[in-house]
């Protein structure tokens, strides 16, 4: 029995039902945790049964069905400028307009986490606090001080910032107890943290396993859909069940030799955050061409580090999370502002023809330093890259004849390469 | 102690001070770090908006704010993508031309751009570049321990550089000479509330900022000498409205948009360069320094769009900001680009539209040059105010 495109089609059903139920709780007045892709503790968030919302998924999914310009103009309307983030302007929409929303009714935030490891997400917050009054607590991951000098686990340096998390985890769990009216049960913790080390590690074999050739999924079309299921069911046993069997089909497409859909004839890299508002017509502008994404900074940094594959050491389970968390923001961190060496390691481990970098305006954290990050990378390695901005929320900034060109250009340019070195001597 | 960075306004008259204070904001070529380094001192770069000078000051090093320039970002422009503000691209520049050249660049992540500074700046100059994570969860009751922590990380880093230990007496003279500094600068403040008319915007400005680019004694002989001819100065009070103006907490705006502003108004309160003034008691000199410093920037300090504290709502600081400074109205700037200072101005607004009062808002950017429209659009506000 063939198992090949199972996980996407499960991955689709498993985002209908999230959203069904986040419509069930919108209607039963149900108040959500509201959390971000880097750092969201689901995990814990999880014990208390708050219904999870993550609204930069929420603003994606807006600009995948096309209705984002609608959303933005909104927002703006009120009085948020064209040079923000467009995930905010769109969630600020959707919070004026009582929560609808394309894929149903949103909640309201009964709390909100927000990590720093992007600034908007703490502005962000900032405005749900004065809209509903409801608590946001501000997790506070201290990242890399510097390119390599990501601190080692078990070192003074490493131990400081672990506290200083498991500290903060601790008033985090007061808070949640208060306003769900719950108590923390630990054993429930033990039983979401062992789920997320079954999607953690099954994220993380997945990834491995597209170092085939030809590649078995592709990392932006495909890998964005796998990365939902990371965020949105971290810690929760369809997340867990989800990952099993995407490791069964990884590993059956692998041993047979099936790769996507397309002919493969590039392997690239993706480093930045995909164009959402063209999200099919971007993608095929590299597959038409034959280019497989292989692997992308996108699935490491949005999967909150979960790349990593930590496993949580569920009989210490407050000092685990604590470490997971600090470990995998900060590996986030890493790939956004010190990504250079990684991708080396990438386009070595995944037999890489080409790097593709995609900055995009709303997102600043991730796209300020890729010109200068490809230029360290062309200083490093002699491989063809692209670079090439549009945006990931606003049409208005996206021009798909433009970036054509830009592609076509550089698909021509990969192809004169590989006749150029078949050409060559020996 | 090396010889003086910035001797120039000695033995000069106040309004002479202030000209060559104003020509040492304005040169782009920072001539008083060349100065310490040609004394055979070590520089400490630090990115807006604040840094615990102290510690670097503590080693002798000379710490200097990072504030981005006047400057065309002509190799730093290829380093970045499009929408960014300039101040990030400025102080890039700044680093690329060999116009400052320091020993330690350190950033706090303030934003999303800021972030980044470390790993750019890391991968192009061959001196340490380093992250200072100073707490946005000041309110988390372990955040005072991990600041000191993190301060001693930058006292091991700046003694590194120095060659030598920083002991607790250095900290402690250190946060004694800064101590004094922002006395000095809370009495300047305290004139520009009380009696505007004797210092308008532009020249407190410049007063203020030169003590990011000079030893902090130099600053603190420069100020008691100006304050006590400041207070004694004969102008003429004038009709103006009293505003604050916001907006101003990283990228700096042009000179010549603060005079054109004090043409029209009193800005009797601001947030220029909030950094310099983070700290808004002393800092106590018993025990700890390290931890005295850390409850200092958690406990007693300003607020900014970059630093998230539920003791500190933005709305509702923006309002005591305007009510104690007995303010009639409020200039709302942003730098372009600039995402926390966009995102404020929803909030500031919003809190001004609540309480009925007027605000004129506008971008800027550090490297503009015409403000011909700006000024008449802002003597418009000010008219509609006075004649409302």
């Amino acid at each position: 029995m063939t198992i090949v495109g199972r996980g996407n089609e499960a991955g689709a059903r498993l985002f209908r039902q999230w959203f069904e139920g986040l419509t069930a709780a919108a209607d039963e007045g149900r108040g959500a945790a509201y959390v971000f892709v880097m750092g969201s503790l689901c995990e814990l968030l999880r014990v208390f049964d708050f219904p999870i919302v993550f609204p930069e998924i929420n603003s994606l999914q807006a600009a995948v069905r096309r209705v984002a310009a609608e959303y933005l103009n909104e927002a703006e309307n009120y009085g948020y400028s064209p040079d923000i983030c467009g995930y905010v302007k769109a969630d600020v929409a959707t919070q004026l307009r009582g929560g609808a929303h394309p894929m149903g009714k949103i909640p309201k935030p009964a709390l909100a986490v927000a990590t720093n490891a992007c600034n908007t997400y703490i502005k962000w917050g900032e405005i749900w606090e004065r809209m509903y009054g409801m608590p946001l607590f501000t997790l506070d991951i201290p990242g890399s001080r510097g390119a390599g000098l990501a601190s080692s686990r078990g070192s003074d340096d490493f131990e400081r910032d672990r506290r200083y998390v498991a500290a903060q985890i601790t008033e985090l769990i007061a808070l949640c107890e208060r306003v769900s009216g719950r108590k923390f049960d630990i054993d429930r913790l033990r039983q979401h943290l062992g789920w997320a080390n079954e999607l953690n590690q099954g994220w993380q074999r997945v990834l491995e396993l597209n170092r085939s050739t030809p590649a078995l999924f592709n990392a932006l079309s495909d890998g964005t859909i796998y990365l939902g299921v990371v965020n949105g069911f971290r810690g929760a046993p369809e997340g867990a069940a989800f990952f099993r069997d995407l490791v069964e089909e990884m590993t059956q497409k692998a041993e047979q030799g099936i790769g996507t859909p397309i002919d493969e004839k590039w392997r690239l890299i993706f480093v930045g955050v995909p164009c959402y508002p063209i999200f099919r017509r971007f993608s095929e502008l590299f597959s038409d061409w034959g280019g497989v994404f292989v692997n992308s900074t996108y699935l490491w940094f949005a999967s909150g580090g979960a790349n990593l594959g930590f496993c949580y050491d569920l009989q210490h389970p407050l000092d685990s999370l604590a470490e997971g968390v600090l470990l995998g923001v900060r590996d986030a961190m890493d790939s956004m502002f010190f990504q250079t060496q990684a991708l080396v390691r990438m386009i070595d481990d995944y037999a890489v023809d080409g790097v593709v970098y995609h900055p995009i305006k709303s997102c600043r954290t991730v796209s300020t330093g890729l010109a200068d990050s490809r230029r360290a990378l062309m200083a490093q390695r002699d491989i063809p890259s692209l670079f090439v901005e549009s945006d990931m929320m606003d049409k208005r900034v996206v021009s798909e004849a433009q970036m054509k060109n830009r592609i076509d250009a550089f698909f021509e340019g990969l192809a004169a390469r590989r006749h150029q070195a078949a050409a060559a001597p020996a | 102690m090396t010889a003086a960075t910035f001797p120039e306004w000695r033995g000069l008259p106040l309004d002479e001070i202030v000209v060559r204070c104003r020509e040492l904001v304005e040169d782009a070529d920072f001539p008083t770090v060349r100065r310490w380094r040609d004394g055979g001192g070590k520089v400490v770069g630090h990115f807006q908006v604040y840094f615990p000078e102290e510690i670097a000051h503590a080693a002798g090093l000379l710490p200097f704010k990072v504030r981005g320039a006047p400057v065309e970002p002509t190799q730093a422009e290829s380093h970045f993508g499009s929408y960014l503000c300039s101040i990030i691209k400025s102080s890039l520049e700044l680093a690329l031309s060999g116009r400052v050249p320091l020993d330690l660049f350190v950033t706090h992540p303030i934003c999303d751009a800021a972030r980044n500074l470390a790993g750019v700046w890391g991968r192009n100059v061959s001196y340490p570049c380093r992250i200072l994570y100073l707490p946005q969860n000041p309110n988390s009751g372990f955040a005072a321990q991990y600041l000191r922590d993190e301060y001693d990380r930058v006292r091991r880093l700046c003694g590194e550089l120095a060659g030598r230990d920083i002991t607790d007496d250095d900290l402690r003279h250190s946060i004694d000479v800064f101590n004094e500094n922002r006395t000095l600068l809370r009495r300047l403040y305290a004139l520009k509330r009380e009696r505007p008319w004797l210092l308008p915007v532009d020249e407190a400005y410049v007063l203020m900022s030169v003590g990011g680019l000079v030893p902090r004694e130099e600053h603190n002989e420069l100020l008691r000498t100006v304050l006590p001819l400041l207070e004694a100065r004969t102008l003429p009070r004038r009709d103006q409205i009293r505003v604050i103006l916001e907006g101003g907490f990283c990228e700096q705006p042009p000179l010549d948009l603060l005079r054109a502003i004090a043409r029209s108004c009193y800005v009797v309160d601001d947030d220029l360069l909030i950094g310099l003034r983070w700290l808004v008691e002393d800092v106590p000199q018993s025990g700890d320094p390290l931890q005295a410093l850390a409850e200092s920037y958690i406990d007693r300090s300003a607020h900014s769009p970059v630093q998230h504290d539920l003791r500190k709502p933005k709305d509702r600081m923006l309002l005591e900001r305007l009510d104690q400074a007995d303010s009639q109205a409020a200039i709302l700037m942003a730098a372009k680009m600039c995402e926390p200072g966009l995102e404020e101005l929803v909030v500031h607004t919003r809190a001004l539209d609540g309480r009925g009062i007027r605000y004129f808002v506008s971008e800027f950017e550090e490297n503009m040059t015409s403000f011909d429209s700006l000024e008449i659009q802002l003597e418009t506000f000010v008219e509609n105010l006075v004649f409302d």
